[in-house]
């Protein structure tokens, strides 16, 4: 177990890279601590399967080191590295029995064999193999492969790191949430430093203690789930996090006060006039509907997703998502929306604002 | 799914048989004519029964034959397959010098077997050969003409010359349909290369080597023209094959009762060897699958 510590890290696939969009990650310094548990967010193709790889030395970066701890592993192969690995789609080895599967990285450390009997049976247990121990892993349903693989990747107790790629893609949805919970046992039992890659906001919020949002290679964000929510630091992050994500408004930043082509709209905080494209963002769940107060916004549609209802609206062409908790009546009266100041936050290109009080 | 029954659809299947009757089955008939008759000329037949086979079931002379005809193929198979194995391994994964090898593995392959048989009878010669005239001039003394080692050493390296590509190439197809993601898990998994060998490649290669096996054995028994140019199977008869002993007895002595009795137990030979190889490579694949 180890604190990994990118630094000045950045990879391109490309061999001679020129600007800034040859990169697939962009140049990056993170410490990422001993026994955290972390989710990579991002889009598809965001770079999170690359970041991955590098730390697990399946790549190696263009430029830049990273450090186990004090040790420098940037060049050291990936079987030196001594760590695990859960890929997107199972792999097995075939010919071997889901037991032999698992015990297969200890028997290459040379383990003790009456330590590897008793660790497989304890994961096959983990994993809700224990049936199938026997039987040979090639003839298994795509699931039961990639039970197998997370099996794999936790069998061995010494590792500096377990590294998920969007482990539970082909597992179904009832088991997702099993082994879910599983890996967060785990991780609080052992504490091995976990990075679990995924581009589901849910499997990121409910795993993680601290997320880390990717956006175009970069590192866009690194916090708590909460901290994330309530204070994106890049529109990206308000937009990818939260169900339906932030509302974004073109504003002009004037003081305490944001002018919207709707009207005037005002802020928690006092601003000194933004450069470039400003907005600002705020949660579903910060905006109310009302009769009077606020813009003027037509509703273009309600949804009912169970716990609450999500109203659609325009506000001055901008489509805004209200969040309506359960038992609040909805009516025709509704003409206005009101963003509770509190919770508005300003974004300069994209980049969150400091606003002073 | 409703299927009519129509029994006169077999009749599309008549051309087939038309052409394979005249290719195949008819001429194999007049073997048969002679492995259970004897004759002197003129058509005039006389039954013999199972005279022939019997004669030929107690000749020294093809137990000698068929004795050289298993070790040979035994020594090409344990040679050709692991060294076939070994070069797909090696064999560069993509790019320009990949398909530079796989040109030059598939020339061996193009050349017209009667000319492999010349080319190492000239290459092997101690006069004029290359090959001969070099080993003499190392001091080794190398006469394939001769020595019934050295023309057998001749033979091999001349057919794991002309086969072992075919070995490669087909192995060298299964590894390339080898997705890189095993061979990172291997790689996290901290797997040997041996164990990357075992559990990985070998697998994924079965099913095309066992294909290689099979060839490699049936062509490799059946083997005439190579080793008929390069040594005539000699000297003496060290280096005379199943293929070649049944010329020499059916177009040179005309012994044609006996090489036709011969040729069919030798037919039967190679077809059950065939099928049992086959029949267990397969339910072992499936048992593994259970």
């Amino acid at each position: 177990m180890a604190r990994i510590t990118l630094s000045n890290l950045a990879h391109s696939y490309v061999p001679q890279p020129k600007s800034e969009a040859d990169y697939a990650l962009k140049q990056m310094d993170h410490v990422w601590d001993d026994g955290g548990a972390y989710a990579l967010l991002g889009a598809s193709g965001c770079g999170k399967t690359t970041l991955l790889n590098i730390i697990s030395g399946l790549v190696h970066p263009s430029q830049g080191r990273v450090l186990f701890g004090d040790a420098d592993v940037t060049h050291a192969p990936t079987a030196a590295r001594n760590i695990a690995q859960v890929f997107q789609f199972p792999v097995v080895y075939d010919t071997m029995t889901v037991r032999e599967n698992l015990a297969f990285p200890l028997r290459n450390r040379g383990m003790d064999p009456a330590y590897i009997a008793a660790r497989v049976s304890q994961i096959a247990a983990m994993i809700g193999m224990e049936a199938t121990l026997d039987r040979k892993a090639r003839g298994l349903t795509a699931d039961a492969k990639q039970k197998i693989s997370l099996g794999r990747g936790m069998v061995r107790q010494d590792v500096n790191a377990i590294l998920f790629d969007e482990p539970l893609t082909v597992i179904d949805p009832h088991m997702k949430w099993e082994l879910r919970t599983q890996l967060k046992l785990l991780h609080r039992e052992f504490g091995h430093t976990m990075i679990y890659v995924t581009h589901d906001q849910t499997e990121a919020l409910t795993f993680a203690d601290k997320v880390v949002v990717l956006h175009e290679g970069r590192v866009v964000q690194m916090g708590t789930p909460q901290y994330l929510f309530d204070t994106p630091e890049h529109t990206f992050v308000g937009y990818f996090i939260g169900s339906p994500g932030m509302n974004l408004l073109d504003a002009d930043i004037q003081g305490t006060v944001a002018q919207t082509a709707a009207g005037p709209v005002p802020l928690g905080a006092a601003y000194a006039p933004p450069q470039g494209r400003t907005q600002i963002g705020i949660r579903p769940e910060y905006v109310t509907m009302s009769a009077s107060e606020g813009l003027p916004a037509r509703v273009l549609r309600i949804e009912d997703v169970g716990r609450h209802r999500i109203i659609r609206a325009d506000v001055a062409g901008t489509h805004i998502s209200v969040i309506v908790p359960e038992g609040q009546p909805v009516g025709a009266q509704l003409t206005h929306v009101r963003f509770d100041p509190a919770h508005i936050n300003v974004y300069a290109n994209d980049w969150r604002v400091k606003g002073t009080r | 799914m409703d299927k009519t029954q129509n029994n006169r659809a077999w009749f599309l299947v008549l051309p087939v048989l038309v052409l394979v009757a005249f290719s195949a089955v008819i001429p194999l008939m007049t073997v048969v004519n002679y492995a259970f008759n004897d004759t002197f000329g003129q058509n005039q037949f006389f039954w013999n029964g199972l005279g022939w086979f019997e004669d030929m079931l107690q000749s020294e002379r093809m137990h000698g034959a068929f004795g050289r005809q298993v070790l040979f193929s035994a020594i090409i198979l344990a040679i050709e397959v692991p060294l076939g194995i070994y070069i797909a391994l090696n064999m560069p994964k993509s790019g320009f010098w990949s398909s530079f090898c796989l040109v030059l593995m598939a020339l061996p392959l193009l050349i017209p077997f009667n000319v492999v048989g010349t080319i190492w009878q000239i290459f092997g010669r101690v006069d004029i050969g290359l090959l001969g005239h070099s080993l003499a001039a190392l001091g080794i003394d190398y006469n394939y003409t001769n020595d019934p080692l050295d023309a057998w050493l001749t033979i091999i390296a001349m057919d794991v010359w002309h086969w072992t590509s075919l070995v490669a190439l087909l192995c060298y197809a299964g590894l390339q349909s080898i997705p890189q993601a095993y061979y990172q898990a291997a790689r996290i998994d901290q797997a040997s290369r041996w164990s990357i060998f075992r559990y990985i490649e070998l697998p994924k290669m079965a099913g095309v080597l066992l294909i290689a096996v099979l060839l490699r054995f049936m062509d490799s028994f059946m083997i005439y023209t190579e080793p008929f140019v390069l040594t005539g199977g000699g000297p003496g008869n060290s280096t005379t094959f199943l293929s070649i002993d049944l010329v020499k007895m059916a177009v040179g002595q005309f012994d044609l009762g006996p090489a036709a009795a011969f040729s069919l137990m030798y037919f039967l030979v190679i077809l059950l060897v065939s099928w049992v190889f086959y029949t267990v490579m397969t339910t072992l694949d499936k048992q593994e699958g259970k």
